[in-house]
């Protein structure tokens, strides 16, 4: 399976978007080399603002340069970014409403070695919390692509999560991509997995397991963590009577959290949520995390098996 | 008042084998930050080996001068220290960001026997500093507390923040260092987000500022003796660096920021080590 960097792909777009939209800016916070953001800098350097090491600076500017009429691409590492300038996107942002594109990179696991203080495990969590806030976690390099311009065509507050590290391809050019839209990937009748970002791929194969052992799974991916899809999430459930979540992500506020609060108050489901659990990482090379976190198409299957333990529903 | 000779010459040597340590901890890794750790080499032995009230034996003993990393990603260089200093062993250092070892990408007190804080996300040491500063003083004890600051890393907020607590609180028992390297991530402090005039910035918030060469182990040795002495406000340590030092291909370059070196520059780098 082809392999791809989906910081790449959020580069190629910013660069293919910048050619056309030219109230396009991109802001970075020393992080233009890591973030590929410096080749949007190569091409047109007058849009380029390095706001240095300082992130609550970097949205407070982008804030202003959305008042007068831009559209600013704010980038810089997703874990201090979330954390650090959080009050800057909740008031300069958020509640002001001002049209700004945050870009939370280094996602997931994939800053590696760089161990738990960089590895960001709870912007998902954060970003979702934020009234006005859309918050999309692309699968793919691919489905990057789409999120740009999307995230750019939407007036108003986004939150794009990108990861660094090269990740298995798994979606198609034509492949539809529509804000808040979950796409189902493979339907199924017996439990339902819903993922999010890279996390797509081992629940793919997961699924693959499941159905060697006579089990039908419906994946679907949730690209949009908000505005979630509640249509979709309950019509599956509905079908299937148990779900999983997964996610490269604390299962505290994110993924599971969000299809936790659908399914409670609209279609009641035993659940489990694969994710990290309530703790810090460590230093690792990225395979070696996904073991660490339990982040593998063998902890999806035993979730699924948890919840068929759970309700022997027919 | 000058390291004596033979001082001189031993701490020289150390210096010397403390980026070894940089460079085969790096390349082991496959990761890491030699360049920030490289210009931090003499300041950061001194500091331990001359200054710091430590006790490798009981790092957590509660009458100890503290040391922050501020800038938490060059743990090369102070992993190196710490383990020399004899808080762990040397060959633990190559288990440098192994998944299952203690030596994180970022300083981890949970785990790492003489890291007083963790860090990694720049910008934080300054205000923790005053925070024990602060403690000592209410304890009546001498306790010191040092950070050591990226030039990059001066862009965060906090920093300054930080940088009015101190004096506003007169605490002379802290002591920051700036790395002065001149370059950050991305390229030169300068063409990213200029510092403009930093001795004039720190002399108005209230420091006593020593600007020194960071190389020279006799101005570092001095400028640590001169920051105890000062009474009433505290002080900080300007020491212009060079990004990289000691390795020729490494020295001065935004490249070796954040990249290891693979087995040839390895080698390259411990010839120019010798
Ligand atoms: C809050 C925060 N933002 C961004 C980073 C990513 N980062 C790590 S090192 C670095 C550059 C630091 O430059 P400087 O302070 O000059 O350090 P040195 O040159 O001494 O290595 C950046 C941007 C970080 N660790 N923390």
């Amino acid at each position: 399976m082809a392999l791809r960097a989906p910081r790449q792909g959020y580069s190629d777009a910013l660069i293919r978007l910048g050619e056309k939209a030219e109230n396009l800016v991109v802001l970075d916070a020393d992080c233009a080399k890591s973030n590929l953001t410096n080749l949007f800098k190569e091409k047109f350097p007058e849009r380029f603002f390095n706001i240095g090491i300082s992130e609550c600076d970097l949205v407070g500017t982008a804030a202003g340069l959305a008042l007068a009429g831009k559209v600013p691409f704010a980038n810089a590492y997703a874990n201090f970014l979330t954390g650090r300038a959080f009050d800057q996107m909740r008031i300069s942002v958020c509640y002001a409403n001002n049209n700004v594109k945050v870009i939370g990179h280094n996602a997931g696991t994939s800053p590696a070695q760089e161990g738990a203080t960089h590895l960001p495990l709870e912007d998902i969590s954060l970003m979702r919390s934020l009234p006005r806030m859309t918050v999309i976690v692309p699968a793919d390099a691919i489905e990057m692509k789409k999120a740009v311009v999307a995230a750019y065509e939407h007036h108003g507050p986004v939150y794009l999560r990108v990861g660094k590290l090269p990740v298995p391809i798994v979606t198609k050019e034509e492949d539809p991509f529509e804000i808040g839209k979950a796409i189902t990937f493979k339907e199924g009748s017996d439990i339902s997995l819903i993922s999010t970002g890279m996390m797509l791929d081992e629940t793919l194969k997961a699924a693959a397991i499941l159905e060697k052992e006579g089990l039908q799974a419906e994946v679907i991916h949730v690209h949009t963590i908000k505005p979630i899809d509640v249509d979709a999430i309950t019509r599956s459930a509905a079908k299937t009577k148990r779900v999983v979540t997964v996610e490269e992500h604390s299962i505290i506020g994110g993924l599971g959290s969000a299809v936790a609060e659908v399914l409670a108050e609209h279609q009641p489901t035993p659940m489990r949520r694969v994710g990290t659990q309530d703790r810090f990482g460590v230093s690792g090379k990225m395979d070696e995390l996904l073991d660490f976190f339990g982040l593998r198409a063998a902890n999806i299957v035993k979730a699924a098996k948890d919840c068929f333990e759970v309700i022997k529903v027919s | 008042m000058a390291l004596s000779e033979s001082k001189l010459a031993y701490y020289q040597e150390l210096a010397k084998t403390i980026r070894q340590h940089i460079v085969r901890m790096t390349h082991h890794a496959g990761s890491g930050h030699p360049g920030g750790s490289l210009s931090a080499t003499e300041i950061l032995t001194n500091l331990f080996f001359e200054h710091m009230n430590v006790d490798p034996q009981n790092p957590d003993w509660e009458h100890r001068d503290y040391f922050f990393l501020s800038k938490g990603h060059c743990t090369p260089v102070y992993y190196s220290v710490l383990a020399e200093k004899g808080f762990f062993p040397v060959e633990e250092l190559l288990t440098f960001r192994d998944v299952d070892g203690r030596l994180h990408g970022h300083p981890c007190s949970e785990h790492c026997p003489g890291v007083d804080i963790s860090s990694g996300s720049l910008g934080q040491g300054l205000s923790v500093a005053n925070g024990v500063a602060l403690a000592a003083k209410l304890n009546g004890t001498n306790q010191r507390a040092y950070v050591m600051i990226g030039d990059g890393e001066l862009q965060e907020g906090q920093v300054w923040e930080a940088a009015m607590t101190t004096p506003h609180y007169q605490l002379d028992n802290v002591c920051a260092i700036v790395d002065w390297n001149k370059i950050q991530l991305d390229d030169y402090v300068e063409n990213v987000k200029g510092l403009g005039n930093l001795v004039g910035k720190w002399r108005a918030f209230g420091w006593h500022v020593i600007e020194i060469d960071g190389h020279d182990l006799n101005q570092v040795d001095h400028a640590f003796h001169e920051a105890k002495h000062v009474k009433g406000k505290p002080t900080v340590i300007l020491a212009h660096t060079i990004k990289g030092k000691g390795i020729s291909f490494m020295e001065n370059t935004d490249k070796w920021h954040g990249l290891a070196p693979n087995d040839e520059e390895l080698e390259l780098a411990l010839k120019e080590l010798v």
